[in-house]
């Protein structure tokens, strides 16, 4: 019960791990070269998660210094975030492209297909 | 734990506040001061430079120039830094450990250089394999990526800030994957969808554990953290656990520690010629810099080792990369596949000599990322010249070739020596500090395994020293011939600097050890 109550109270982390968990499953159980980038995009975006929910702050409102407000939330995991994201974009766009290039050679995005092909 | 991760958040946010009203006044322009950021800025603004050019010769042209004037800034910092201690550099005048920092100590200057040199020996041989491996239209792009690989790699190692490695190591390792797609060999693109599968996952689960870190200790400052995990450890430790889990795994992904190496050997065999060169030398030395500064400077630094259950692991994979990679390298006909096995046993020596974590055994491991390079650039190097004139790196084809190309091979076996550790190599040099630094431990089996695995290298280098000399000349040996003027110059210079450093240690060994004692001297007991 105890156990059930601190996944209830920190839902948050509990989503995280979720998905941060499936996107990993999806990456290594999946032979689809485009899912995987899925499952990687998946699991790259659990980690966005963990980082703003660390910033954010119960009762605190957005960082802009206002006499009526003494709560802040952190920014700087916002911040990190935004740049993760905008690597994350740029792994994604580069992983897809890979794949694409992979399909014009290969003729299949089948991991077994190539691998039985190619011999690695 | 809840609770204590708000107010350590709240704390920070109001560090933040307190220390972002007042920057750091503006000084006057002082060049020597600026150094840390110019070896950031001046390979990223030749990439961006070299990306809009179309003609190959002209992009190759500056990235030599650059190559060339960054070995110049490493060894400024490595005087300033041996003149003046610590350089601390504030970006956009931001005072850490608010702004981001770029540190600068006699640990990363050593690794600047290694990366810096290894840049600009390998550039000369670009010129020509470039000029086979990429089509024209593609070749001054090709440059570009080049640089900012170098940029990447340059900035993982300088900056202070963890989370600012995490972005330098992506800016580097998606220049890497586009550098080994465009290998002519369509398996290069498999070779550069695993690296990128992989790398992410490690790149990913590094940023996990900075989280958490951040999380504890309310910092991104690694210097920071260093002082602030001890007293967060001590209130709770599984997030610092955590977190160290997730940095050693993300990084021995990227430093390709064995059984975390699969992506490494495709990598490194498709990949255009220059490519090999330059990453076989350079990108596995950085991460393995990055695992010395987490390992030593901020968890060993607050932490007792012995509190921290990694000493037994590493050893155990040091180990086994030593045996089972050097025994795939017998098995593979494919010559720079071998090689790159090869490099996850050379991967090997350098962990187990972190997880001796005494003087001569980091000695050890930091010698050897220069020597390992040094002689790593030779061996693949020459390969690509073998590649080159003759079109294939399978052992079962190139008999003779020793005798078509002689001064390659010779390069070829001077570099090997160096690989199984034949004194006067620098390769000895590494081996004889980690060996000293297991008996000063009192692990004599270890030192007996270090020698043993040595004796593992010896077979299958001898295999192609054997078919290359001993063997009649064969149908594609016959079109060998030593290489163009350019190529020959990197083989020559990094063969060169393979013996020089098995025979000068004043300064290599003397510059390791003062690594190892600035790493080893901040543990904890």
């Amino acid at each position: 019960m105890q156990a059930l109550d601190a996944i209830v109270q920190n839902y948050n982390y509990a989503i995280t791990v979720f998905l941060m968990v499936s996107g990993l499953y999806i990456v290594i159980a999946s032979g689809n070269m485009i899912k995987k980038i899925v499952g990687l995009s998946l699991f790259q975006t659990s980690v966005y998660l963990l980082y703003i929910s660390a910033g954010k702050i119960l009762g605190g409102t957005a960082p802009i210094i206002d006499r009526n407000y003494t709560i802040y939330s952190n920014p700087l995991p916002h911040v990190l975030i935004l740049t993760a994201i905008v690597v994350g974009i740029a792994t994604v766009a580069l992983g897809l492209a890979i794949v694409a290039r992979i399909h014009e050679e290969y003729g299949t995005i089948e991991e077994d297909e190539i691998f039985k092909e190619t011999g690695l | 734990m809840s609770v204590g991760l708000l107010t350590s958040v709240a704390l920070a946010a109001g560090a933040a506040q307190a220390a972002g009203g007042h920057a750091v006044a503006a000084k006057p322009f002082i060049l020597t001061e600026h150094l840390p950021i110019l070896i950031v800025v001046i390979p990223l603004l030749a990439a961006a430079l070299t990306a809009m050019l179309r003609n190959g010769r002209v992009a190759w042209a500056i990235s030599l120039a650059v190559s060339w004037i960054l070995p110049i800034l490493a060894v400024m910092l490595i005087l300033q830094v041996e003149e003046k201690g610590i350089i601390s550099y504030a970006l956009g005048g931001w005072a850490p450990p608010v702004g981001i920092e770029y540190r600068v100590d006699i640990v990363n200057a050593f690794v600047l250089l290694i990366v810096s040199v290894v840049g600009a020996i390998a550039m000369p041989y670009a010129l020509r394999t470039v000029e086979l491996d990429i089509d024209e239209p593609q070749r001054a792009w090709f440059y570009a990526i080049y640089l900012l690989a170098l940029t990447g790699l340059l900035g993982m190692t300088i900056t202070g800030d963890a989370f600012n490695i995490f972005v330098f190591m992506e800016v580097s390792s998606l220049a890497m994957y586009v550098m080994i797609a465009m290998g002519r060999d369509r398996r290069a693109l498999i070779a550069a969808y695993q690296y990128l599968i992989m790398g992410t996952i490690g790149a990913t689960f590094y940023v996990i554990g900075v989280g958490f870190l951040y999380v504890v200790t309310g910092s991104l400052n690694m210097a920071d953290i260093a002082l602030r995990i001890g007293p967060a450890f001590a209130e709770s430790s599984p997030p610092v656990m955590a977190a160290l889990a997730f940095i050693v795994v993300g990084i021995s992904l990227k430093l390709a520690l064995f059984p975390l190496h699969v992506w490494l050997p495709n990598a490194y065999a498709f990949a255009p010629k220059f490519a090999t060169v330059f990453l076989a030398a350079t990108a596995t030395k950085v991460a393995v810099y990055i695992l010395l500064r987490f390992y030593f400077s901020i968890f060993g630094s607050a932490i007792s080792l012995t509190d921290l259950p990694i000493t037994e692991m590493l050893l155990i994979l040091s180990i086994a990369a030593m045996f089972i990679a050097s025994v795939m390298a017998i098995y593979e006909d494919n010559i720079e596949r071998m090689l790159a096995f090869s490099s996850v046993a050379q991967i090997g020596y350098i962990t187990l000599g972190i997880a001796l974590a005494n003087k001569s055994g980091v000695a050890g491991s930091v010698v050897h990322l220069m020597n390992h390079a040094a002689m790593k650039a030779a061996l693949f190097a020459a390969i690509g010249a073998i590649l080159y004139r003759v079109g294939t790196a399978r052992m079962s084809e190139l008999g003779g070739i020793g005798r078509t190309m002689p001064l390659t091979m010779a390069a070829f076996v001077i570099g090997g020596l160096s690989i199984i550790g034949v004194p006067g190599t620098a390769g000895f040099i590494s081996k004889w500090y980690l060996g000293v630094g297991a008996i000063e431990h009192g692990w004599w089996v270890v030192a007996f395994l270090i020698v043993a695995s040595s004796l593992i290298s010896i077979i299958y280098i001898g295999r192609f020293v054997e078919v290359a000399y001993f063997q009649p000349v064969s149908e594609a040996s016959e079109k060998g011939s030593d290489p163009p003027f350019s190529m020959m110059l990197s083989i020559v210079v990094f063969t060169a600097l393979t013996i020089y450093l098995g025979l000068d240690t004043a300064w290599s060994g003397q510059l390791a050890e003062k690594v190892a004692a600035v790493l080893v001297g901040g543990l904890a007991q």
